[in-house]
């Protein structure tokens, strides 16, 4: 007799168990399917934990969830080949007894968090790989896994399978990613005594420093790297789009090598053992790559859904805010003793219009484009900005109206004037 | 019949490493999992059950999160599984392992007279292979130590013949039961349990038992107080010296060939002059 549970929810990340707990808490009979040996194993993210998205899901998430360090400060690096510059924003009221923002470990934060959803109730069950949606006609009413006899049915699926769902393609709910929407990184975590840590970052007990980098690492490509402290580890990585990759001819891994050798990052991880080696890819095509987001007796979310904001590099924060509310729409309808057919579905999409999650997603539209068609701003501007630091930093007598000159020389020349301003409208519109 | 099998749940050594400054091993985001060795004592357990029928019983003893093992042992196909776990045992050697083990399987046989018992040849975090021996000892089984196969078993007449791996080769031993066999890896694969197995397995309420539950009234022969052994030293082996070194990648196959003898002309003289490349 094959089992029947009111939601199936494919997939442990954080969408998935977001999910997978809102419903199980609410009392529903829920099924979690993964295919990795345990809930986090094949997950991978920078990674930083947003705190609001999880507060709103488990709110006294902080009393046990693994979480390594509270980011404390902000640096924002342009790098140069030999240089940086940058901004740092530090702030003691990060050290509140609420911190904001975490960094995270995946693998133990996913474990917990699964934790989390057999507590409340939902039957979670690993190692097991769903290989198709069982559909009636348009309707979604089960899905196939690769074990034997493993056709399970549910009133509604929650697809919260990844980046690249082939759920979703199988059922043609949406088509191939294109390379022009996916990110591709690589990142590493080099394992540091936790003393070494606090000295090389200047924080103490948990607080936490972030770097994120832009400039020559990426070659032009559209791309950013990051540097995160956790209790004892440092993560450094870095992404590009997938399109540019192909275009350059550059292996990922070359970047990080690079980045890693760079006279601003070398010194942080020297010393470091590497521990862990992780490549993940992330759509970010933004609001315009969005795919339908439900249907008949199935809704989309997390990463799978497309749904990360590559510009303020959040993504968990709105995978779990997706999959809360796709729980929170089958919730609603078991209440009212409604189906989980598409227009009662509907609800999840009008939920996540009216959340920041479409709302940050719909600001930055245009920006995908623009950032491919002016490839300068990861290549031109890194090196002008770097440069005229340096100008004006070196006394050499040359006098300081001179020197300006010179600057406004160089941005003028790499850019004209008219290239100058339309990079500033450009960037101006798209961010708005 | 029926067949007990122990395993234990060990953090996988392929992704464990040692704190530089303390030397203590870092188990904190080091997977569990079942010894890999005891996979193929589950299997051949299970193989046997399909042929003679019967039941499998599985049997740890750890922290209340060996309860993942067992859990993924249900999924497999096991009857029955029993979680030893007592404060009372931590810190415990083979020594008072093996008879906090057998304390309980003579308990387990109390209710299911015991047939079979499988362990794994060794575990990889001990690597001592003292376990399974000292139970079969303490129960008075017949040991077959490193079995490879099982060629026969009889019911009827109380005997199996196992072939075991010996230095020499391989032995094939007839034996009587109740017998503990220890597996050798490769020996079998696991199977890939069905959908209906990993549903009772995720839904399976795994007994716990505690030092009463299985009959163990003397606690000096358990835990830290019945361990001889003493850890008197940990380290890491020093990484081997010499690294890897890329030699000639840019150059054509004769350059690469000359890169390399120079590097042998010039680390090992000696055997540059034997081998002719430069003269004494």
């Amino acid at each position: 007799m094959a089992e029947k549970f009111d939601a199936i929810v494919v997939g442990a990340g954080p969408a998935g168990n977001a999910a997978a707990y809102t419903m199980a808490q609410a009392g529903l009979s829920v099924l979690q399917l993964e295919r990795g040996e345990t809930p986090g194993t094949k997950n991978v993210q920078g990674a930083i934990l947003y705190a609001d998205a999880l507060e709103r899901i488990i709110p006294d998430f902080r009393d046990d969830a693994p979480l390594e360090r509270h980011v404390i400060e902000q640096r924002m690096w342009v790098l140069d080949e030999k240089s940086f510059i940058g901004t740092n924003y530090r702030s003691d009221a990060f050290n509140s007894d609420q911190p904001n923002r975490y960094t995270i470990l995946r693998a133990p934060f996913d474990k917990w968090f699964s934790g989390k959803v057999k507590a409340a109730g939902g039957l979670v069950i690993c190692e097991t790989t769903v290989t198709e949606l069982i559909q009636e006609g348009k309707k979604v009413i089960g899905v196939r896994t690769d074990r034997e006899g493993g056709d399970i049915y549910a009133d509604v699926v929650i697809l919260a399978d990844g980046v690249n769902s082939l759920l979703a393609k199988k059922a043609g709910f949406h088509g191939e990613l294109e390379a022009k929407n996916v990110a591709l990184a690589v990142k590493e975590i080099h394992f540091l005594p936790e003393e070494v840590v606090q000295s090389r970052f200047n924080i103490k007990g948990n607080e936490g420093v972030v770097i994120e980098i832009a400039g020559a690492v990426t070659h032009g490509m559209v791309g950013t790297a990051f540097l995160y402290t956790n209790k004892e580890s440092i993560t450094l990585g870095i992404g590009c789009l997938l399109s540019d990759f192909k275009k350059a001819g550059i292996a990922p891994y070359t970047l990080l090598e690079e980045l890693k050798a760079h006279p601003a990052i070398a010194p942080l991880i020297e010393g470091g053992e590497m521990k862990e080696y992780a490549a993940h890819l992330i759509p970010e095509g933004g609001y315009k790559a969005v795919p339908t987001l439900y249907g008949e007796g199935w809704m989309i979310a997390g990463d799978s859904a497309g749904l990360v904001n590559a510009v303020h590099r959040e993504g968990s924060n709105l995978a779990m805010t997706s999959g809360r509310l796709a729980a929170e729409t089958v919730i609603a309808l078991k209440d009212m003793k409604l189906p989980c057919t598409a227009p009662h579905l509907a609800r999840y999409k009008t939920a996540l219009d009216d959340s920041f999650v479409m709302k940050d997603l719909r600001k930055y539209k245009e920006l995908p484009d623009i950032l491919h068609g002016n490839p300068h701003f990861f290549s031109v501007y890194p090196q002008l900005l770097n440069r005229a630091a340096h100008t004006m930093l070196m006394v050499d007598g040359q006098d300081k109206h001179s020197k300006e000159k010179t600057i406004r020389g160089s941005f003028v020349q790499q850019r004209s004037l008219w290239g100058l301003v339309g990079d500033a409208y450009r960037m101006w519109r798209a961010t708005r | 019949m029926h067949i007990v099998v122990c395993i234990k749940q060990v953090p996988d050594s392929a992704q464990i490493r040692v704190h530089p400054v303390t030397n203590t091993i870092m188990r904190q985001g080091v997977p569990a999992i079942i010894n890999p060795f005891d996979v193929f004592a589950i299997e051949e357990a299970l193989r046997l059950k399909d042929r003679f029928g019967g039941r499998v019983t599985v049997l740890t003893m750890g922290p209340p999160q060996a309860e993942d093992a067992l859990r993924k042992a249900i999924a497999y196909g096991a009857d029955d599984v029993i979680l030893l776990t007592d404060r009372a045992f931590a810190g415990a050697d083979t020594l008072a392992t093996s008879f906090a083990l057998a304390q309980t399987i003579r308990k387990i046989g109390e209710e299911h007279p015991v047939d079979l018992v499988f362990t794994g040849k060794q575990t990889i975090d001990g690597d001592t292979a003292q376990v399974g021996p000292g139970i079969a000892k303490r129960l008075g089984l017949q040991l077959l130590t490193y079995v490879s196969a099982i060629d026969a078993l009889d019911l009827e007449e109380r005997s199996i013949t196992v072939q075991r791996r010996s230095e020499g080769g391989v032995q094939v031993i007839r034996t009587r039961l109740p017998a503990l066999i220890t597996m050798l890896e490769g020996s079998n694969q696991i199977r890939f349990a069905g959908m209906d197995d990993m549903f009772r397995s995720a839904r399976f309420d795994v007994p716990k038992w505690n030092k009463e539950r299985a009959g163990i009234e003397d606690v000096s022969k358990i835990g830290l107080k019945g361990s001889p052994t003493v850890v008197s030293k940990i380290f890491t082996p020093k990484p081997r010296a010499v690294k890897a070194q890329m030699i000639g990648a840019d150059l054509d196959a004769s350059g690469t060939a000359n890169a390399i003898l120079d590097i042998i002309s010039s680390q090992h003289p000696r055997l540059a002059q034997e081998l002719g490349l430069i003269t004494p």
